[in-house]
């Protein structure tokens, strides 16, 4: 399993789940005993969680998915500087959710790397009409970092509210204490899809009206605690060993870089160095990414893939085309920590070992070997 | 083909292929073109986008991109770039 974007569960994460389904079924916002026992459960859990980005548990709320999180977090900013304009700066690289919402402008560029152009950053946020600023911590699909702290300062002095994207590092690399307002997902330490919204205290934030009934009024509808029980559970479980799986990561990712590199006419994606320590990606010249998954699932080996081919929508990754790279024939592991996939070490070997024949077989099949 | 100073370009047109296929045309077509040569790939396909200069700079290609109505022209200078 090298594709640990969404699960599986930590294991005592998931047995957290099966015995919070008798113990933390109720509405939290309930007065009778279950909910009050929900709403008991639910405020532990918001304590570690807010511990885990560095915020105080009242301001941390909880969310459907990271979607809705970044979607809710970025409205915020966005809905209180109203009057000084709606312009999002955000970089060519984060996720579509928040593109999406960015309106016209232009994103900021970036480099082959995946790394934000700084000078042209700097220029966009200094720029007229700028309601807010987003970026990511490490890309999820290249696993490139940003520098975070130098672009906070950037957005500090233009006086520009900074949205911190951290839903593919949370638990992988250290958080910056910086933004005002961070998202993360359980997903990305070992929890279940849960998104986490930090708005820090002092923060203009507010959302359009009708007020929201729950979770400080920026969510629809109470988290199921049972979900939430299990993300505090990962989160502990996986914070102690964090550095340690980390390295591991960083030399797992090592191997596949050099031997994808290794393979004629790869190409690896991402910065060698600066990167989250859990996601590589390569691309393979010549070579169709569906029939690649396939060959790879035929070895028992569960990939992703940023190529048009394999997504629903026929469109390449707009992280990779941002990049200039190629966007066929890609591969993308995101690695599991070793203690949600004990085998992650033999999945990796066995990926290095494969992917020479795998790409010269899918070459062949397509008539592309000698090119 | 390898006048490639005298009468057109070899033209390529890849438009309603996806990819990697306009890629894979342009790259065997190239293969039989001396440096200095250029070829013209008519390509419409949002990958190709991305995926043709990738190439070129792989391969150490020149390349100019012009955006038409709804497709691209790539023209390939064979060997005339910097490769990586």
């Amino acid at each position: 399993m090298l594709d640990a974007s969404r699960g599986p569960l930590h294991p005592l994460a998931a047995a957290t789940l099966t015995g919070a389904l008798d113990a933390a079924w109720a509405d939290p916002s309930r007065r009778h005993a279950p909910g009050r026992r929900s709403r008991s459960l639910l405020d532990t859990t918001r304590s570690v969680l807010a511990g885990a980005m560095g915020v105080r548990p009242d301001d941390l709320s909880l969310h459907a998915g990271a979607e809705e999180a970044l979607v809710t977090g970025l409205t915020g900013l966005t809905h209180a500087r109203r009057r000084v304009g709606t312009v999002v700066v955000a970089t060519a690289v984060e996720r579509s959710v928040v593109l999406l919402r960015a309106g016209d402008a232009e994103p900021v560029p970036v480099d082959r790397l995946g790394r934000v152009d700084v000078d042209a950053f700097a220029a966009a946020v200094a720029g007229p009409g700028v309601a807010a600023a987003v970026v990511s911590t490490g890309n999820a699909e290249v696993g490139t970092t940003q520098p975070v702290e130098d672009l906070a300062a950037l957005c500090r002095d233009a006086g520009v509210p900074l949205l911190v994207d951290a839903t593919a590092s949370l638990g992988r690399s250290p958080l910056p204490a910086v933004g005002d307002v961070v998202v993360a997902d359980a997903a990305s330490f070992g929890g279940p899809p849960l998104g986490l919204l930090a708005v820090r205290p002092g923060v203009r934030w507010g959302l359009p009206a009708p007020r929201l009934e729950a979770e400080h009024g920026r969510a629809p509808a109470a988290p199921w605690v049972p979900l939430a029980l299990a993300a505090a559970e990962a989160w502990r479980q996986g914070e102690a060993a964090a550095d340690d799986d980390a390295s591991a990561a960083r030399d797992l990712v090592d191997r596949v870089r050099t031997a994808a590199s290794r393979v004629p006419d790869v190409e690896v994606v991402g910065d060698p160095a600066d990167r989250l320590p859990h996601v590589v990606t390569f691309s393979v010249l010549f070579a169709d990414g569906e029939v690649l998954l396939d060959e790879l699932a035929g070895h028992g080996l569960a990939v992703a893939s940023g190529s048009a081919c394999t997504s629903s929508a026929l469109r390449p990754s707009h992280v990779l085309a941002a990049m200039g790279v190629l966007t066929h024939g890609n591969v993308r592991v995101t690695l599991p920590l070793a203690s949600v996939s004990p085998d992650r070490e033999r999945d990796v070997d066995r990926l290095c070992t494969a992917l020479p024949e795998v790409v010269a077989a899918v070459r062949a099949r397509l008539g592309t070997d000698a090119l | 083909m390898s006048d490639a100073g005298h009468g057109a370009p070899p033209l390529l047109d890849a438009r309603g292929t996806r990819c990697p296929v306009p890629v894979i045309r342009a790259a065997r077509a190239c293969r039989d073109l001396d440096d200095g040569a250029t070829l013209v790939l008519l390509a419409d396909d949002e990958a190709a986008r991305s995926d043709v200069p990738a190439w070129a700079r792989m391969r150490g290609h020149g390349l100019t991109v012009e955006d038409e109505d709804g497709w691209t022209r790539y023209t390939v200078l064979v060997g005339g770039g910097s490769p990586d």
